[in-house]
């Protein structure tokens, strides 16, 4: 005679093992330290380009009164 | 129903599942730090025997620069007394490592980290990281980050407490 686990039974199992195993429970940044030289790159930092940015600033505050807001330092390898 | 047999049948691809979602824990303080071999460039110095310095950096890393010179200063000032130190690359690529080296020819150990292996065991929580290791292999300090003096400082009475150890 065959052993036969109902279908519930089974899907529960499943799941649970799959929350079990990390799925719940991984940090939602999966980018380690050590993988994060294309994101230090200073192509990912947006404010690379002083005089470019000089200029934004000026074209947002004379048409749109608008100023600030580039509050981010750095590029992304979170060193330190 | 779900027979049994099919069910056994597909277990390897669920605990595959769970292996490959587990990473790594940190090593902590008091941990033994994992033994250093894989397919670096260069032969690594053994750990455990004498009090070592172990560095994780990159040449991507601001912080990691920084810190060279510091390193350079504690190895010429107790790698008589004992000290070794070894700085572990994280770099992809090869050329960048080559280079960063070259610009600040350091007096210690230097070592690339070909595919993560020794970085992934270690998981270190930010860059740079380095360990205080002593004699007996075992991690009695850690530094997450380089913060200048104050982490110069914290370095060396450390480094002279571990010394003065037997």
């Amino acid at each position: 005679m065959k052993a036969k686990i109902p279908t519930a039974v089974a899907l529960v199992a499943v799941t649970l093992g799959t929350l079990c195993t990390g799925c719940s429970t991984a940090p939602a940044v999966r980018v380690h330290p050590w993988e994060r030289g294309l994101l230090a790159d200073s192509i990912m930092d947006p404010n690379r380009d002083a005089l470019g940015s000089a200029m934004m600033d000026h074209v947002t505050s004379s048409r749109e009164a608008a100023s600030g807001g580039r509050g981010v330092g750095g590029a992304g390898c979170g060193c330190n | 129903m779900i027979p049994l047999k099919q069910l056994l049948r597909i277990a390897p691809m669920l605990a595959g599942l769970a292996l490959g979602t587990v990473s790594h824990a940190q090593v902590k303080v008091g941990d033994l730090f994992p033994e250093v071999k894989g397919p670096q460039d260069t032969a690594a110095p053994s750990i455990g025997g004498a009090v070592t310095i172990v560095d994780f950096w990159a040449s991507w890393c601001a912080p990691c620069k920084a810190s060279f010179p510091a390193y350079a200063r504690l190895n010429a000032a107790y790698a008589s007394k004992g000290l070794s130190i070894l700085a572990v690359s994280v770099d992809d690529d090869p050329a960048a490592y080559a280079r960063f080296v070259a610009r600040f020819s350091p007096p210690f150990a230097v070592l690339l980290d070909r595919g993560h292996l020794l970085v992934r065991q270690v998981s270190v929580p930010t860059m740079p990281t380095c360990y205080v290791i002593d004699r007996h292999r075992r991690i009695r300090f850690i530094h997450a980050g380089y913060r200048g003096a104050e982490t110069d400082k914290a370095l060396q009475k450390e480094v002279e407490l571990l010394l003065s150890e037997t």
